[in-house]
């Protein structure tokens, strides 16, 4: 019990500071692997042999993707936190990490799309990747929707926690079901992901891609927890200290 | 099964961002009667079910017979040991009295069909056995609660209003039958907007003032 | 521990049967929704015969979902639940207990009448036990799941809508290892694959759902 008590005195002062020193550091990196990746895979980066200019649209899709799947498995990750220590920053965590998420997953999701288009000539189809990343969106509406939907904050940050956990349980199932299904009614159709290996030049700027969501997933996560702690600090005197110097 | 000591330590809660109390303690010893009182707002039912064990508390402990309620062997003894009727008298409205009562004990202890019939008795419902309760009225209804207070060896009580609805004959009734269990060294606990005063014993806990 | 599931068996058998109307509605629920089908997209048999495993587990779906909403509400309005979260007896179990006396009322019955609906919707007699062992090994599944979402959003205003939207994406997986048998059935292909896996995920179910559960309805008393 006492623990509990420690964790809510000690740890969103302690967070509001570090995470204001991390923050600038964050912010730049993500900016430079931004300029540098986008740069280099859009302008320097070779055409695919078979698509084209058009495959360059992966460096926008496969990082948002890969944030969009590992956020929900942060959001379960929160959850525990949250539910077994009583880690009211854990709460915060999975409250302001979820609405990220579904945007990238929307990201993820819309330059699919566009990609499709010149690939397959139609803006949606049922493909493996594209279905389950639809699924992994409703099931952020699902965490954002039952968030909102209860009103006792404390109460509300556990159910939310138990359906990501619950939810994070069923995504490989999921995506396996959806992988499965895909070949049983597509057999042998051109898939976007599975490509013969890629050339040192085509993957370095996708790396460098990645890791620029990363830093900027983790820039935006750490200004809206923040802003959030504020908002729920606001009776205490370092927050009212720190609003003072921000003014 | 003998009633422990109670100890709360410093005890806090919260809800909905508004401090309801903070580093609240006090202890209860067997054969105590303590009512806890204030007005609205004041916490009085968000202490009951932290002590019952349905809320989380912010901050602090309550100990049963020296070991905390709320893990491990303290909390099992804990369940054993405390009886709580809330707000909601949990009664469905398609049983009858009787099956409830019957479902009720069972959820801590089964009884016989006649100690039902006979705590029913006592509850001034007799010949009311075999009526679905939504024929019942609502004071008729906590009635059918309150007979588990007359079914269940728990020591300690901790009662949400007991007093809702119920007529003034049923009112008496119930005081002395508290009364009674805190002579046998039973605890209570309880809120009331209703004076005690006239009962020997009774501690009053006012939130009004602690707050 | 024994008697406690016993007598929780028999009080939610008694509770269901003093109110049959609630029993029935799911069911009709599910005639409907198959029987919307077929007039929206005309009565050609080759294309219902296509359309039939699709059919009958998305209205299976939607009527578990349905009769779903209101398990634990009654339960958590009259102060019931509050009881079970503070008994001595393991509150898992007991909502195992509830949510598999759900099931065999509904979940069962829409496996009995299955058959019906797949003769309607031309499926050929031979595909009709697979039809039923589907829903057999699936359905506990939705009860399961659905449970889950009825658990979290109990002391909800209004909860039916958020339970749907929380829940079906959970319920992909055994829509489409459902579906995929009777289409498999339907070409002549072995059926066992399918019902493994979904055997599978009722025994995942049964083991991990109720401790989500009780974890839901503890969270929902707090409130």
């Amino acid at each position: 019990m006492n623990w509990s008590f420690f964790h809510k005195l000690g740890s969103p002062k302690w967070f509001f500071e570090i995470s204001g020193r991390w923050l600038p550091w964050f912010a730049v990196a993500s900016a430079l692997l931004l300029l540098v990746g986008a740069v280099w895979g859009l302008v320097f980066a070779p055409q695919d042999y078979q698509q084209g200019n058009s495959f360059r649209i992966i460096y926008i899709h496969v990082p948002a993707a890969f944030v969009a799947q590992s956020c929900y498995i942060m959001l379960a990750v929160a959850g525990v936190v949250g539910l077994v220590w009583r880690m009211k920053l854990a709460d915060v965590a999975l409250k302001c990490a979820a609405p990220i998420g579904a945007w990238m997953t929307f990201v993820a999701l819309v330059t699919g799309a566009i990609w499709g288009k010149p690939t397959w000539g139609t803006y949606w189809v049922w493909d493996a990747r594209l279905t389950s990343m639809l699924i992994l969106l409703f099931l952020y509406f699902g965490i954002i929707a039952l968030g909102q939907a209860i009103s006792n904050r404390e109460t509300s940050a556990k159910a939310t926690a138990v359906l990501a956990i619950v939810g994070v349980i069923n995504i490989p199932i999921i995506k396996y079901s959806v992988e499965w299904w895909n070949t049983l009614h597509q057999p042998a159709t051109f898939k976007i992901t599975e490509k013969p290996a890629m050339p040192v030049e085509m993957w370095l700027p996708l790396l460098l891609m990645v890791l620029g969501f990363y830093a900027l997933f983790a820039v935006s996560l750490l200004m809206r927890m923040r802003v959030e702690v504020l908002q729920r600090e606001g009776r205490t005197r370092w927050a009212r200290e720190a609003l003072e110097k921000m003014s | 099964m003998k009633p422990l000591p109670i100890e709360v330590r410093s005890l806090a809660c919260e809800r909905d961002q508004r401090e309801l109390f903070t580093a609240m303690s006090f202890d209860l010893q067997a054969g105590e009667v303590l009512q806890v009182a204030g007005p609205n707002g004041s916490g009085k039912t968000s202490l009951l079910r932290i002590l019952a064990g349905l809320l989380p508390a912010v901050a602090g402990d309550v100990h049963y017979g020296g070991a905390t309620v709320f893990s491990g062997r303290g909390r099992e003894r804990w369940r054993q040991n405390r009886l709580f009727i809330g707000h909601a008298p949990a009664v469905k409205a398609n049983l009858t009295a009787e099956e409830n009562l019957s479902w009720l004990c069972a959820l801590s202890q089964p009884v016989a069909a006649q100690q039902i019939a006979a705590a029913l008795e006592q509850v001034g419902l007799r010949g009311f056995e075999d009526v679905p309760c939504h024929t019942l009225s609502a004071g008729q209804q906590r009635r059918v609660a309150l007979a588990r207070l007359y079914l269940e060896a728990h020591p300690v009580w901790i009662l949400d209003e007991p007093f809702t609805a119920i007529d003034k004959a049923g009112v008496a009734a119930l005081e002395q039958h508290i009364q009674a269990h805190a002579a046998d060294g039973g605890t209570v606990i309880l809120t009331t907007h209703h004076s005690l005063e006239h009962l020997e014993g009774v501690r009053c806990l006012d939130l009004g003032q602690v707050a | 521990m024994r008697r406690i599931v016993w007598l929780l068996f028999c009080r939610e058998w008694r509770l269901a049967w003093r109110r049959p109307g609630d029993l029935l509605n799911p069911l009709v629920f599910f005639a409907i929704v198959i029987s919307l089908f077929p007039l929206a997209v005309g009565p050609e048999p080759g294309m219902l015969r296509t359309m039939a495993p699709g059919v009958i587990w998305v209205a299976a779906l939607l009527a578990t979902l349905l009769s779903l909403d209101g398990l634990f509400r009654s339960d958590y309005e009259d102060g019931s639940l509050e009881q079970w979260v503070l008994s001595p007896h393991p509150l898992a179990l007991m909502v195992l207990v509830k949510v598999l006396h759900h099931w065999l009322i509904c979940g069962l019955a829409m496996v009995v009448l299955a058959p019906l609906f797949g003769l309607m919707l031309a499926l050929p007699a031979s595909v009709l036990p697979v039809l039923c062992l589907s829903l057999l090994l699936g359905t506990p599944v939705l009860s399961l799941l659905g449970a889950v979402g009825a658990a979290l959003t109990v002391g909800l205003k209004g909860g039916g809508v958020l339970l749907a939207l929380l829940i079906l994406p959970l319920y992909i997986p055994v829509l489409i290892l459902g579906t995929g048998a009777i289409d498999a059935s339907l070409q002549g292909m072995p059926v066992t694959g399918y019902a493994l896996w979904l055997g599978c995920l009722a025994v995942l179910s049964l083991s991990l759902a109720p401790i989500a559960i009780a974890a839901g309805l503890r969270i929902g008393v707090s409130e």
